[in-house]
């Protein structure tokens, strides 16, 4: 479970845990967390948390929320982040990144699973969602809009019940289906996601060499081509085109179409990609070129 | 239909990545008929691969056989459909329900599940069925358009407003799907008929794919190597797994040559007039 540890001037104060789907941080005693600071309003911040997420939202608070630094209104809190209310300080752990989960079990745990109305009972029992309690919590979420509850609340009108459930799964609830908010994996899903949370494309690696092309023959002899794309093409269209990619391993060169496939320092490749090394010289469509690594 | 499989080129590939030890992935091309099929299949064990290659058998069979003798872009008058989405949504029920019932009789199977994403060309034309988070990609001229919409948690927040495209890159419930084959008795499968242009190029893929390699980058992959379409597929995969290859992944692309039109000659108007 994630949590935030709550700090004043480098004190640590109070540890919360981010058990519930809403979380108010402010002044007021009514707060989940209270700060009674005259610089915190009444009702500052709200955490919405459901299953590994959980977003922070400023309640339109006099002084502002900041996070890492930087005024936010809303935002979807990242391991580490450090929110500012005030001159107190959150700082946001997700549990499953502190505790360092094996890759393999992170692995098992990233494995795309079904959620769907039903199951948030059962959630709630073994405590695998946080997010989404069954009973007084699902009329809760229903009754807020943008919440979480609203968010999910699609798809309980649009699926199907089973006419029976299947062996393993629990039976369904049978009180009010319409309003179960969400639900949880069909999968035990107990614990909780991977240890590395970029799956965003990544750059090639910062140290690679910057490769580039320059054409030694024909018309355009001398001119130089940088090859800061992932994907370079070179060639005619309909006479003879290679590619080269640039990976993190460094880059390589392919045949795409045309009848002759491209040399490479005199030798003929084949359909297989060829990696390139500094000085290599490519002959392409009649056209001699020299691969370099630019500037170290 | 020797039209339809001269104007459409084929060609795919499927990985398992570099953290995963099985694929639980599954394609189908059945060119000759202009049909795509993909599902991403979920479940302990090996019970992924199962659910995910029941859902590929059974909809590519099924609709390769329904298709004999029937004119896809013919409209059922009892709900205003191609005959291209009533085929599709009638075999995606079939497939729900064989995977279902495998999963109800067989307890190692239990809980199983699959995504699918289906592509059906006709007469000018694409029927997309799809179920999960397995998507339908287009690249038009200069344009590159996810065109189906997932069925997952995130895109639900997302149309909510309560999290931002941007901050959906971050989320860590990108793995939790709403709807999948195999789940529940039936199935709510999406469906919809695009118009295709020649050189159009159409991709379908897993999230394997689309949550290693960014927009921007299959865009270029489709639009610099159009020439080579296998080594297109072959590259979106290979930069997948450059990126940490963290789940299976599965591609089909189907390049747009020529028009196919159906022919709409006086027989086939007085046919599909009876219908």
């Amino acid at each position: 479970m994630a949590k935030l540890i709550l700090s004043l001037d480098g004190t640590v104060m109070k540890e919360v845990p981010l058990d519930r789907e809403r979380l108010t941080v402010g002044r007021r005693s009514s707060n989940d967390l209270q700060i009674d600071n005259l610089a915190v309003s009444g009702e500052h911040a709200l955490i919405v948390t459901i299953l590994n997420d959980s977003f922070l939202e400023d309640l339109g608070s006099t002084n502002g929320t900041l996070v890492n630094g930087v005024p936010i209104k809303k935002h979807i809190l990242q391991h580490n982040d450090v929110i500012e209310i005030g001159k107190y300080k959150l700082k946001y752990i997700a549990e499953h990144i502190a505790t360092g989960m094996q890759p393999a079990v992170a692995a098992e745990f990233e494995k795309t699973m079904v959620i769907r109305p039903g199951m948030a009972a059962r959630a709630a029992q073994t405590g695998a969602s946080p997010a989404f309690g069954a009973g007084p919590a699902a009329t809760a979420t229903t009754t807020q809009p943008g919440s979480a509850g609203q968010a999910a609340s699609p798809i309980t009108g649009q699926q199907s019940r089973p006419a029976s459930a299947p062996p393993a799964a629990p039976p369904p609830p049978a009180a009010r289906p319409t309003t179960q908010p969400l639900a949880s994996a069909t999968q035990s899903y107990a614990g909780p996601a991977p240890t590395q949370t970029n799956l965003q494309p990544q750059a090639p690696a910062a140290g690679q060499l910057l490769g580039a092309i320059q054409i030694l023959t024909g018309p355009s002899a001398g001119k130089e081509l940088e090859l800061v794309k992932n994907l370079t093409t070179l060639g005619k269209p309909g006479v003879q085109v290679a590619v080269i990619t640039r990976r993190p391993q460094g880059y390589f060169i392919t045949h795409v179409e045309g009848a002759n496939f491209p040399i490479v320092n005199g030798k003929t490749l084949d359909a297989q990609a060829h990696p390139l090394r500094d000085h290599d010289i490519v002959e392409l469509a009649g056209v001699k070129m020299e691969f370099f690594h630019k500037g170290a | 239909m020797a039209i339809l499989s001269a104007a459409l080129e084929f060609a795919s590939a499927t990985d398992p990545g570099r953290v995963r030890s099985h694929n639980e992935d599954s394609i189908g091309t059945e060119p000759e008929v202009g049909l795509a099929v993909l599902a991403d299949g979920m479940g302990g064990y090996n019970a992924g691969e199962v659910a995910s290659g029941i859902a590929v058998a059974v909809v590519s069979a099924e609709i390769k056989r329904a298709l004999s003798g029937r004119t896809l872009h013919s409209i059922d008058p009892a709900t205003g459909r191609t005959e291209a989405e009533c085929i599709a949504l009638k075999h995606s029920a079939k497939a729900n329900t064989s995977i279902f019932e495998a999963a109800r009789s067989q307890p190692q199977y239990s809980g199983m599940g699959t995504t699918l994403v289906v592509a059906l060309f006709f007469d000018n034309r694409v029927c997309v069925a799809h179920v999960g988070d397995s998507r339908l990609y287009r690249l038009r001229a200069d344009a590159f358009e996810q065109i189906t919409r997932d069925h997952s948690l995130l895109q639900e927040q997302i149309d909510s407003g309560m999290i931002t495209r941007e901050a959906a890159k971050l989320s860590q419930n990108k793995n939790l799907v709403t709807r999948a084959l195999g789940i529940d008795a039936e199935v709510e499968t999406e469906v919809h008929v695009y118009e295709t242009k020649p050189g159009d190029t159409y991709l379908l893929c897993s999230d394997g794919l689309s949550d290693m390699v960014g927009d921007d980058d299959m865009k270029i992959t489709l639009a610099s190597l159009q020439a080579n379409l296998q080594l297109a597929a072959e590259q979106l995969v290979q930069q997948a797994n450059d990126n940490g290859g963290r789940d299976n992944i599965s591609v089909i692309l189907v390049r747009v040559k020529d028009d196919y039109a159906a022919p709409k000659g006086w027989i086939a108007r007085l046919i599909s007039w009876f219908k």
